[in-house]
């Protein structure tokens, strides 16, 4: 009876610490902190947005973190364009392809792209790196490796009729090196890359 | 040169935990034994109707957390069902009863574990009020019970374990709170989103469109880091963008993980007056954690020979080193999160993050739930070195008797029945099996079965990290995993806090000639030895059917 009439008491103490807890941590201190994020510094709060250089009123061309495909409706690379990874860049759908290394599925896809990018680029297969073949964990990785920038930088200049030092000084301008020399890996982020390239292009 | 870079940032990890495990163990063990309220804590003591310096007996203290979390688990439940009526919804429907289920269990367990896609399931209300909530929750529970366990091992013929209220107040008042209000602060200067946008349409530069997520990102990311929660905003988790942005916040994200597990033992070995047991402790998880960080590095730099170069489910920013230190430390803590998709991992790499949940998630393991792992493990050590030595096991002055070996014993097979026995009814009743085979698993052959291995194992370790391929959204997997969730926390928990109970009761042995150290090397390895092969030898048979058999053939 003491057992039960003590369980008694404790549902209405937890009921009671549930309701305080939620209100503090679950809508005082997220709406708070927005607040503050949002007037301190409203731009990172909201995603790094850029615009993209030319357009009327600087509309925003999406995020400087979230990668953008640059093919057409069918999926077909734009060579007028540095291309992201593979991917759909649906920024209401993240995720990877989950495919595991003994995947037949994977593989004949790997071959399928290598195959399509050393056509596009006019270079041997065994030459295109590993992140032009594969998905991103995210289905958003904004960058590439310089590699892979560099290896489109030909490509890119001759289908827009620039010369190649000029779109290769893009790549060089690009490629961000490991935080404090030993963080993560190399990278370039290939909507700021194109959104260079637009400008040098107009 | 890969190999120096990811010594660098393994060094850099390691820096940061020596200079502050040492402070913020002992705040933590101030934090627990302290006598004075702060005013908001007076405050929620009397609106609660509880006296802070009444203690509990184990039983009550035990009534206390497993009521907290049914009412937890309830509340989610229903905060999930009438979605529809809540602000910032973004328009989506009620989460349907297995999935609301599944969800509520796993957050309530820590575990995180998720069946669904967040941005076509969950608002932001849902996200904030219910899911954040039970990040701060279920880690501040973690914790209370491994403190009770500490004073256990403290007490001398006490009657009491502490005050399962006071110890809930004061880890989010004194500890979660304000950790994960800085931890947001870094994050969100190194570009972690916190905004109420929902999603926003954007034109691309291309000439196609965009949809570009919002929600209030970086405060729900401390807590899912520091509470070792891991239950991503996004479904592609700490990979994310809006996440996590670049090299410098994954490795804060790491450090939030590990800070409060790598910081326990000191609180331990201050709590019981012998830092020395503390660092025993502490130096079996740190050798456990090096030796499984290398060996998972060293697999995916292998696999990186083959032709997706290890870069399928990476990011391009976090590389192989940056991805396996995340997932190390994230299935070596109960977390889950990840930067990299663990399906796509080579199978040896993959088979890693399994096994480090098979650990049983002590090196350093959850908020407080590795420090409890671990010292269950330290009492079968010490009961193992006794027998061989032939005298009486004793533990930090406590004899381990039938009793105490029993419930140790007891905590020890409780993970690996569920795992075994949710991935064996899966694949034996023909009926699941079917829609296993059919809809599930992601993969076929070999790699299949490793994804519903890895969701059982994630499950009853209350992980929460899963080969992602796998679909989980079934009404086999999201009872049969939401029962794995529930046993695999509370089990033990019952458990630990009954060792707590027993071992509080018991008077000191004092210290002789014939006692046997427990702060030695020789016994932080029989410790680490224990640990492994208790582990190897459980798991090794349903490791050789999936990663084993499809990495080494």
């Amino acid at each position: 009876m003491t057992t039960f009439r003590s369980t008694a008491r404790q549902i209405a103490v937890a009921a009671k610490a549930l309701a305080l807890f939620t209100l503090l941590l679950g809508i005082a201190y997220p709406l708070l902190a927005t607040a503050a994020a949002q007037t301190a510094a409203g731009h990172l709060a909201n995603g790094s947005p850029v615009s993209a250089a030319g357009s009327a009123g600087g509309n925003a061309a999406g995020s400087v973190l979230l990668g953008q495909s640059f093919t057409d409706s069918s999926g077909a690379a734009l060579p007028q364009w540095f291309q992201s990874r593979p991917g759909t860049y649906d920024g209401a759908a993240s995720g990877g392809s989950n495919l595991g290394p003994s995947s037949t599925e994977l593989a004949a896809a790997l071959e399928d792209r290598r195959q399509a990018v050393a056509a596009l680029e006019s270079v041997p297969p065994e030459d295109v790196p590993a992140d032009a073949l594969t998905a991103s964990a995210s289905g958003l990785d904004p960058h590439i490796s310089p590699e892979y920038a560099y290896l489109q930088a030909a490509r890119v200049a001759r289908v827009r009729e620039l010369p190649e030092p000029a779109v290769r000084a893009l790549v060089d301008a690009a490629v961000q090196g490991r935080i404090a020399g030993f963080l993560g890996e190399p990278t370039v982020n290939v909507l700021e890359l194109n959104m260079a390239l637009q400008e040098l292009d107009t | 040169m890969a190999g120096w870079l990811a010594l660098g940032q393994f060094l850099a990890v390691a820096l940061v935990l020596a200079l502050v495990h040492r402070p913020l163990g002992d705040y933590l063990a101030h934090t627990y034994t302290s006598g004075k309220d702060l005013a908001p804590e007076r405050g929620v003591y009397r609106m609660l109707g509880v006296a802070p310096r009444s203690g509990q007996t184990w039983q009550s203290y035990l009534r206390s957390v497993l009521v907290f979390s049914a009412l937890g688990v309830l509340a989610l439940y229903l905060l999930q069902r009438m979605q529809p009526l809540l602000p910032a919804s973004l328009g989506l429907p009620a989460v349907p009863e297995g999935l609301a289920f599944n969800t509520a269990v796993s957050f309530v367990t820590n575990t995180n574990w998720q069946s669904y896609s967040p941005e076509a399931t969950m608002g932001y209300a849902v996200q904030a009020a219910g899911l954040a909530v039970q990040n701060f929750l279920s880690a501040a529970v973690g914790l209370c019970v491994a403190l009770a366990l500490v004073r256990g091992f403290a007490g001398r013929g006490a009657q009491t374990i502490g005050n399962f209220w006071v110890d809930l107040t004061r880890s989010v008042t004194r500890v979660l709170l304000p950790g994960a209000a800085l931890g947001a602060l870094v994050l969100l200067l190194g570009g972690v989103i916190q905004n109420l946008n929902g999603f926003t349409e954007v034109a691309t530069l291309a000439g196609g469109t965009q949809s570009i997520p919002g929600g209030p990102v970086a405060t729900q990311e401390a807590i899912k880091l520091l509470g070792t929660n891991g239950g991503g905003f996004f479904n592609a988790n700490s990979a994310h963008p809006f996440e996590n942005p670049n090299a410098f916040t994954s490795l804060v994200s790491v450090l939030l993980m590990l800070i409060i597990p790598f910081s326990l033992p000191r609180t331990f070995g201050t709590m019981i007056g012998d830092r020395r047991q503390g660092y025993a402790i502490l130096a079996a998880m740190a050798g456990i954690f090096v030796l499984s960080l290398a060996t998972m590095t060293a697999f995916e730099f292998a696999a990186a020979d083959g032709p997706a170069g290890s870069m399928e489910g990476k990011e391009t920013r976090f590389g192989i080193a940056g991805s396996t230190l995340f997932g190390s430390t994230s299935t070596l803590t109960s977390t889950g999160a990840v930067n990299s998709m663990h399906d796509s991992f080579g199978a040896l790499g993959g088979m890693m993050a399994m096994l480090n949940m098979m650990l049983g998630e002590i090196a350093p393991g959850g908020v407080g739930s590795g420090l409890y792992g671990m010292l269950v493990l330290a009492v079968v050590a010490a009961f193992v070195s006794g027998l061989l030595v032939g005298r009486t096991p004793e533990y930090v002055g406590k004899k381990i008797g039938p009793r105490e070996i029993k419930l140790a014993c007891l905590y020890v097979l409780t993970m690996p029945a569920l795992v075994l026995a949710g991935t064996s009814l899966s694949f034996a009743l023909p009926g699941i099996r079917t829609e296993i085979e059919e809809t599930s698993m992601l993969n076929d052959g070999q790699h299949g079965f490793s994804e519903v291995l890895y969701a059982f194992t994630s499950a009853a370790n209350n992980n929460g990290s899963a080969f992602a391929g796998l679909t989980a959204n079934t009404p086999w997997l999201n009872t049969a995993l939401g029962l794995a969730m529930l046993l695999g926390r509370f089990l033990p928990i019952i458990f630990v806090l009954a060792l707590a109970g027993t071992l509080a009761a018991q008077d000191k042995v004092p210290v002789t000639a014939g006692t046997l150290p427990t702060h030695r090397p020789q016994s932080v390895l029989v410790l680490s030895g224990v640990t492994v092969l208790v582990t190897a030898l459980t798991f090794f048979p349903v490791l050789a059917l999936g990663p084993l058999a499809e990495g080494l053939i």
